[in-house]
């Protein structure tokens, strides 16, 4: 099975450059700004999208990304409008990986395997569930590889030699090192501890690397651009989008620019990294 | 379940994966997994080791000041007018309540294991002033993280846990209360997983939580069994407690769960009421995965978490131990509710009649005896389980009452 995702990691390793992998949360600030956001992003630079499904308790998750959640359930969001924005999206944009990110309780009351229908039919490509450890891959890993999506896990710094082997074996697309023990947007990474990380990582596995948490500017993009096959970036871009927001959480007409703006700025820093 | 060499107890749970039937498990991210594998290995490392036995029952003895007394409430027992009704004085423990119990093992634990930094999440407090004490005899850092909601209506505990020397958080995300904290206990948890030790104050979170939190509580249970035998020269008919998260009733419980004839009953929060706000996660929630593992929850359609409304903060959690979920699936355990009012009502009564002012957590499981003890006969013998005392809880009440106490 060859997906959206391992077709854009291939063409970009041939191109000789990293993948952006830029993150938002579905519904936030309302649905049709989020909306808008999502279909400005491939064209300002994005080369996979992170699409988040808001949930009321993302333990894993800094108060930016709190906050996103709250918006966007405040704005009535729910995992079936977040298959219709992806859907939606799709009608227009053949090309770019669509990974929905989050936590399993709303999949599990959803039903796993109407989600993993209906997210395969809406375009999703991916998946990366924050609290679905290897432990619990009967859960939903094994029946989404099963459906054709990949299943994205993170390795973190403290995933040692011992475990990784655990970790990779049903991972598919590609892994997700998370630079930093912490929750999302927090400590900054340390880019040369990120390069040991990419290469252990690399030593076990030939899925490519893409490497998230704390990346905030075009300067760390390009500085782990270079280490990695692929950068992510979310709380940044939440920051941007929050920036627009007036003192109810209501976006207006600077809040996708906002956010495309600064994609644009992480896109230069993700291109220039091997030239450099 | 495993493979073990009594069938058909209910006593054998979880499996290797933490399971007890379809709850449990361990749901969390991958950072924490290398840790919790690291901590279940020494704590089955620490329950075969006699020394590990030894120390525990030493501090349970001379500080905690167990066994805590059965006392055979006379009054009460004339005033409902129908079973023998004892009361488990876990009030009577240092710090007021069966936390403690649970603190002590964890505290050993994370001292075998080289930790010096505890976190902890608490909702009444009565868990957070069990860690800051512990961590105080024995030279630890302490962390509580609190609803900013929950430190308002508890502070008492708040300044004993500041005289303890612990550092309080107020946690202002979500509904601030108790599952918050819990949220924010992880995020440092994941943050800091190299240090530090969370001290999860109830039978719930991922495996072995569950299963460490319910063994070290089970000398609730065992003490009963013997108190019982010398009061009475039998086992108790029946066991009541309230649940917040189900450890001061998984205490009492699992020790008797495989003597058929011991009829077992657990009181969650009704709150307003089971059609308005509430927390009782078994009557009005269904299976679902949070906070590391599967089992009740209160949850709207989408499986968004909703908050829980309890009189009491210790109640106030929108799930129940994974291994309470199960005895509910199987029918070993009766789950009942109490209204905020019916439990203040119980409070009331049990001050005025026994002299002892409960925790409102326990006036929950109180609030339950009339309407059980009532219909049984004079030789049934009921233990109530007063998990904790209600000095914290005196501004509550009070304020309930419209302000006079
Ligand atoms: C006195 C007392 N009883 C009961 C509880 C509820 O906890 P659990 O259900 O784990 O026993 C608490 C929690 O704070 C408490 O303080």
């Amino acid at each position: 099975m060859t997906t959206r995702i391992d077709t854009r990691l291939a063409d970009l390793k041939a191109q000789g450059r990293a993948a952006l992998v830029t993150f938002l949360t579905a519904g936030d600030p309302d649905p049709k700004l989020s909306l808008e956001i999502l279909r400005a992003l491939p064209k300002a630079g994005a080369d996979m999208i992170e699409l988040g499904m808001p949930f009321t308790d993302p333990m894993a998750d800094g108060p930016a990304i709190q906050a996103s959640s709250q918006r966007a359930l405040k704005g009535g969001a729910t995992l079936a409008k977040t298959l219709d924005m992806v859907r939606t999206f799709r009608k227009d944009e053949a090309a770019t990986p669509i990974i929905l990110m989050g936590y399993y309780n709303p999949i599990y009351i959803y039903g796993v395997d109407k989600f993993l229908a209906d997210a395969k039919d809406a375009g999703v490509d991916g998946l990366i569930v924050v609290d679905l450890p290897p432990e619990e891959d009967e859960e939903l890993c094994l029946p989404a590889l099963k459906a054709g999506l990949n299943f994205i896990r993170l390795a973190t710094p403290t995933t040692d030699d011992k475990r990784l082997p655990a970790v990779l074996a049903n991972t598919s697309g590609f892994v997700y090192y998370v630079s930093i023990t912490g929750i999302t947007g927090t400590a900054k990474p340390d880019a040369n501890a990120v390069a040991k990380a990419v290469a252990r990582i690399k030593g076990h596995t030939k899925l490519p690397v893409a490497v998230g948490f704390g990346v905030r500017t075009a300067e760390d993009a390009r500085a782990i651009a270079s280490k990695a096959d692929g950068v992510v970036v979310g709380s940044a871009l939440i920051d941007a989008l929050k920036g627009t927001l007036d003192a109810e959480g209501r976006g207006n007409g600077k809040t996708v620019s906002a956010v495309t703006s600064l994609v644009s700025s992480l896109a230069e820093g993700v291109r220039s990294a091997r030239s450099a | 379940m495993n493979v073990s060499p009594t069938p058909n107890s209910f006593r054998n749970g979880p499996d290797e994966r933490g399971h007890f039937g379809m709850h449990g498990g361990r749901f969390v991210a991958e950072t924490l997994m290398p840790l919790i594998h690291e901590l279940e290995a020494a704590y089955n490392d620490a329950k075969k080791d006699p020394a590990f036995k030894r120390e525990m029952t030493h501090h349970l003895k001379h500080y905690v000041g167990r066994p805590s007394p059965i006392y055979f409430a006379e009054r009460l027992t004339e005033e409902i007018g129908g079973a023998k009704i004892y009361l488990k004085r876990e009030d009577l423990n240092h710090t007021g309540a069966h936390k403690v119990n649970n603190v002590l093992g964890q505290i050993m634990l994370a001292r075998r294991m080289g930790k010096k930094r505890i976190i902890a999440e608490t909702g009444a407090g009565m868990h957070g002033v069990a860690t800051a004490t512990l961590c105080a005899k024995f030279g630890l850092e302490c962390i509580v993280y609190m609803g900013a909601v929950d430190i308002e209506r508890q502070r008492p505990n708040m300044m004993r846990m500041n005289a303890l020397g612990a550092k309080v958080v107020p946690v202002t995300s979500g509904s601030s209360t108790l599952k918050d904290a819990m949220n924010e206990a992880l995020r440092d948890w994941v943050t800091n997983v190299g240090s530090t030790f969370y001290c999860i104050g109830t039978v719930a979170g991922p495996h072995p939580y569950p299963a460490m939190v319910r063994d070290f509580q089970c000398v609730i249970g065992d003490e009963v069994r013997v108190q019982m035998q010398e009061a009475e020269g039998r086992l108790p008919d029946s066991l009541i407690a309230c649940i917040g998260g189900g450890s001061n009733a998984m205490g009492l419980f699992h020790p008797f769960l495989d003597d058929a004839s011991v009829e077992i009953y657990g009181v969650e929060a009704a709150g307003h009421g089971l059609d308005k706000l509430h927390a009782a996660s078994i009557a009005g929630g269904r299976p679902g995965v949070l906070h590391g593992n599967r089992t009740y929850l209160l949850m709207d359609k989408d499986g968004q978490i909703e908050e829980a409304h309890s009189i009491s903060a210790g109640l106030d959690y929108p799930g129940i131990g994974p291994e309470h979920a199960w005895l509910h699936d199987v029918g070993r355990v009766n789950f009942l509710s109490a209204t905020d009012d019916e439990a203040v009502e119980a409070f009331q009564q049990l001050c005025r009649i026994e002299g002892i002012i409960p925790a409102l957590e326990s006036a929950h499981a109180l609030a339950k005896v009339p309407e059980i003890a009532a219909k049984k006969p004079k030789d049934h013998l009921m233990v109530v389980n007063l998990s904790g005392r209600g000095d914290k809880d005196l501004d509550s009440v009070a304020a309930r009452l419209g302000g006079k106490i």
